[in-house]
């Protein structure tokens, strides 16, 4: 990718485990751009100079019909091949930026943005603002939610950009390759002061985290305890957990699974179908289950409690359910 | 003054468009100037972010619906469409100055708006922004592009409708010049799409007067449900814009290359393509705002068709000048600018439709250099491309070709050291919108900025030469160009009703090789 960084630095350094597949795509498209553009520009010298107007050649001398047709198809199906061989390139590999891993090591950050800042909050409940830091090698994954407009989370580092939807929750996810400090700025114009609405990431040797984090003497308790707490306060268990299994569907082993739906559809329970169901219960039923048993919860929760019950039941998503 | 208000002939109201559309390109390149002088700092100093926000709001509003949009079709299309199909007037002329009155009736509310304040939610006017954050007056403005959107509507029925019932007799389908097939594919976008964009913007100033939950998360609406709508017209739209200069394009290299079209049917058919594939698209807007994989797998499929097309008419230019006779005038400098440009538009266009490459791109000033190399580099290319080569016949004078020449060459570099620079800030990861930014971003932003400056001269000076021409010009006669088509048949300026007698056509277009000679300066010689 040297080719890249010369002479204006076209992409900024790579840093991400995913940056490399991008700015190979990114180089190829370019190329053809750069070729086609050329190639374009090379032949209207060619023909300005070569045909110019001058006595003996005042007139055109038209084309034969044949040969407009088989070019013309010809052109039409070499630039369709081109573009075909493009868009898969580019379907592949956003396939595999997108696609968020799964695992017990990944990372789990909540991510709040708000006119005009972003905050996040660590899955041991350590809080911080403007500044998000996080250890080098290890998959963190970002549940993204927004208090006001539309944002939208751009680390050009990482090849990363998420538009952050207010009444949705975003997931997104990176793998930081070395440790350093990123521009995370916010790419989705958001009123007065966009362009501060900035953030550094702050990637660390893992050593370096696990010290970090111990240092907090933050008293907060870890995102899924507080969401354990705020569940029970709810008193969200009384449906959920009871084992009389009639009123309302188990959250163990829930997450990042298929659900069934009453209708027969089936829907992927993520960050965003969890929120979906607290704010609006009946909008997915579950099959076996009736509907307009559940109050909504719109109103008595904010985004950062959301975002904690969210959390917790994350956490259940490799506990046994108990059998019905 | 009272004969032009209540004129129903379509060369006067063109006129008319032309200096309406005029005051409001130099309102808007001043708002771009203020910009510009802005952003050549990386603090932002000049003006405080909150009317950094308001002047690249307005200069997006007023751009693309009070300029962009109308401009070739109500000016060039207005005043030719009638000419090249040997019809005294449009089907419905009444109607075509109610479509003017409309358009400055929504001029005017647009500018009340900014003068009342202005407007900060970008040309876009994204929710729940719009409807519930923004303290700037959405209503007024969303209800001036109402009514531009309105007058829209009345050209394109007016240009359908003339060009079913309207032409000469033996004016085939096969034989309508290229502009018109152009101007008929634009008027079909423009009767289809521009109603899903006035109630888009109804709902916005509903959804702002009353709270009810359309856009707005918080009472029960969906941001992307705005974006949906907004970008269904809005797509679209961007054919509506490039569609007609395409068509200019298409007259003016036959013209100067004295030479038939190569491909005619491919030319005229790649123009409805177009038109039909620009429907299709609108999702390429929203890859990472959250629309479903697959979604986005299909809008990023149908954007490289929709690039098929205009593939075709790229090849079918270089393939008219091939076995031509080039000459190298005002216009065709104009069109061969066009034709680069375009190339370079289009194609980081496909990388943006891209999905993994959008990814990077989406929302940066990657898109804005992509977006005004087609807008600015393409289409503004071809409007005056086409001011240039319809001169003579509009104003019946010749205007200075030597000056038009280096007009037309300092543009072309103004352009590219304007927008060049802005590929770059792109890729290095500035997001667009941005009143400040961080210091490494400095010197291709004052590169840009001084680039400016340049692109600034390069449209004055047709203001000033053009203008001297109709004291100052030699007459043009009927046929400087020594062009076909029936426009150039009648005398310059056209009478009223346009023709002495009704044409009657008995031959295909374009037969250059067998044209007249033209009589333009400099015209025996290279």
């Amino acid at each position: 990718m040297t080719l890249l960084a010369m002479p204006f630095e076209v992409l900024p350094a790579a840093a991400s485990a995913t940056s490399g597949a991008v700015d190979l795509v990114v180089f190829l498209v370019f190329a053809v751009i750069g070729l086609v553009s050329l190639g374009v520009l090379l032949a209207m010298v060619v023909l300005v100079v070569r045909n110019r107007r001058r006595p003996g050649n005042l007139t055109g001398r038209g084309h034969d019909p044949a040969t407009i047709w088989k070019t013309e198809l010809g052109w039409c199906a070499l630039t369709a091949v081109v573009f075909l061989c493009l868009f898969t390139l580019g379907a592949v590999t956003f396939d595999r930026i997108e696609r968020v891993p799964t695992g017990p090591d990944v990372l789990d950050v909540a991510v709040t943005a708000k006119r005009w800042m972003w905050s996040f909050q660590h899955p041991s409940g350590r809080r911080e603002l403007s500044q998000l830091h996080v250890p080098a090698g290890r998959v963190v994954r970002l549940h993204l939610s927004s208090e006001d407009v539309i944002h939208s989370f751009y680390v050009p580092a990482f090849r990363l950009k998420q538009d952050v939807v207010p009444g949705w929750l975003r997931t997104a996810w990176f793998r930081a390759t070395a440790p350093g400090t990123y521009a995370l700025a916010c790419a989705e114009y958001c009123g007065t002061e966009h362009a501060l609405m900035r953030a550094d990431v702050v990637v660390m040797e893992p050593h370096v985290y696990d010290h970090w984090l111990a240092q907090g003497d933050d008293p907060r308790p870890p995102l899924a305890a507080a969401g354990r707490a705020l569940f029970q306060k709810l008193d969200c268990g009384a449906c959920h957990e009871t084992r009389l299994r009639r009123r309302a569907p188990p959250l163990e082993g829930l997450y990042g699974r298929p659900v069934t739906l009453r209708d027969g559809s089936s829907v992927l329970a993520d960050d965003d179908y969890l929120r979906r169901s607290i704010l609006r219960p009946d909008a997915d039923i579950v099959a076996d289950y009736q509907g307009g048993v559940m109050p909504t919860y719109a109103g008595l929760v904010d985004d950062d409690e959301l975002l904690l019950l969210v959390a917790y039941i994350r956490s259940l998503a490799d506990a046994e359910g108990v059998s019905p | 003054m009272k004969s032009w208000l209540t004129t129903t002939d379509h060369k006067r109201i063109a006129l008319l468009y032309l200096g309406t559309m005029t005051l409001f390109f130099t309102l808007g390149g001043l708002l771009a100037t203020v910009i510009r002088v802005e952003l050549a700092t990386a603090a932002s100093d000049l003006v405080t972010a909150e009317t950094y926000n308001r002047l690249f709001t307005l200069h997006g509003v007023i751009m693309v619906f009070f300029f962009l949009i109308p401009s070739i079709p109500t000016f060039l299309g207005n005043y030719l469409l009638p000419l090249m199909l040997g019809a005294p007037d449009l089907a419905f002329p009444r109607l075509n100055l109610a479509s003017w009155y409309v358009f400055v009736a929504g001029g005017l509310l647009t500018l009340t708006a900014m003068i009342a304040g202005g407007l900060d939610t970008g040309w876009t006017f994204y929710t729940p922004y719009s409807t519930t954050f923004s303290d700037s007056h959405v209503v007024l403005a969303v209800l001036g592009v109402f009514l531009a959107g309105l007058s829209s509507v009345f050209t394109g029925i007016n240009f359908i409708v003339t060009t079913h019932r309207l032409r000469a007799p033996g004016l085939t389908w096969m034989r309508l010049p290229l502009f018109v097939w152009s101007l008929y594919a634009t008027s079909l976008i423009l009767v289809l799409a521009t109603p899903v964009l006035a109630m888009t913007l109804l709902l916005v100033a509903i959804e702002r007067g009353l709270q009810i939950g359309i856009f707005d998360p918080e009472v029960g609406g969906s941001p992307l449900l705005f974006q949906h709508f907004f970008w269904f017209y809005s797509h679209p739209a961007v054919y509506i814009m490039i569609l007609p200069g395409m068509g200019v394009i298409s007259e003016l290299i036959p013209c100067f290359s004295r030479n038939r079209p190569f491909g005619y049917e491919f030319v005229a058919a790649s123009s409805l393509a177009i038109a039909v594939f620009g429907f299709l698209v609108w999702g390429h807007h929203m890859f990472v705002a959250g629309q479903s994989y697959f979604a986005s797998v299909v809008f990023s499929f149908l954007s490289f068709a929709v690039a098929v097309p205009s593939g075709v008419k790229v090849f079918s230019w270089l393939g008219t000048m091939h076995r031509g006779s080039v000459w190298l005038t005002t216009p065709m400098i104009y069109a061969l600018g066009f034709v680069a440009l375009f190339t370079i538009g289009g194609g980081t266009g496909l990388a943006l439709a891209m999905l993994a490459v959008d990814v990077h791109l989406h929302d940066t000033y990657f898109v804005v250099a992509h977006f005004h190399t087609i807008m600015v580099g393409g289409m503004l290319m071809a409007y005056l491309g086409g001011l240039h080569f319809w001169w003579p016949k509009i104003s019946g004078r010749l205007y200075s070709e030597r000056w038009g020449r280096i007009a037309a060459y300092i543009l072309l570099i103004g352009f590219l050291l304007t927008f060049l620079p802005q590929f770059l800030l792109g890729t290095q990861g500035l997001p667009r919108r941005t009143a400040s930014y961080p210091p490494e971003y400095q010197f291709l932003q004052g590169l840009s900025s001084a680039g400016a400056t340049i692109l600034a001269v390069g449209y004055v000076l047709p203001g000033i030469y053009l203008l001297a021409s109709l004291v100052r010009g030699r007459p043009a006669g009927d046929n400087p160009w020594g062009a076909t088509g029936l426009e150039w048949q009648t005398t310059s300026p056209p009478p009223p009703h346009n023709f002495a007698a009704p044409p009657v056509v008995t031959d295909d277009p374009y037969d250059y090789p067998r044209a007249p000679q033209p009589t333009a300066i400099g015209a025996g010689h290279v």
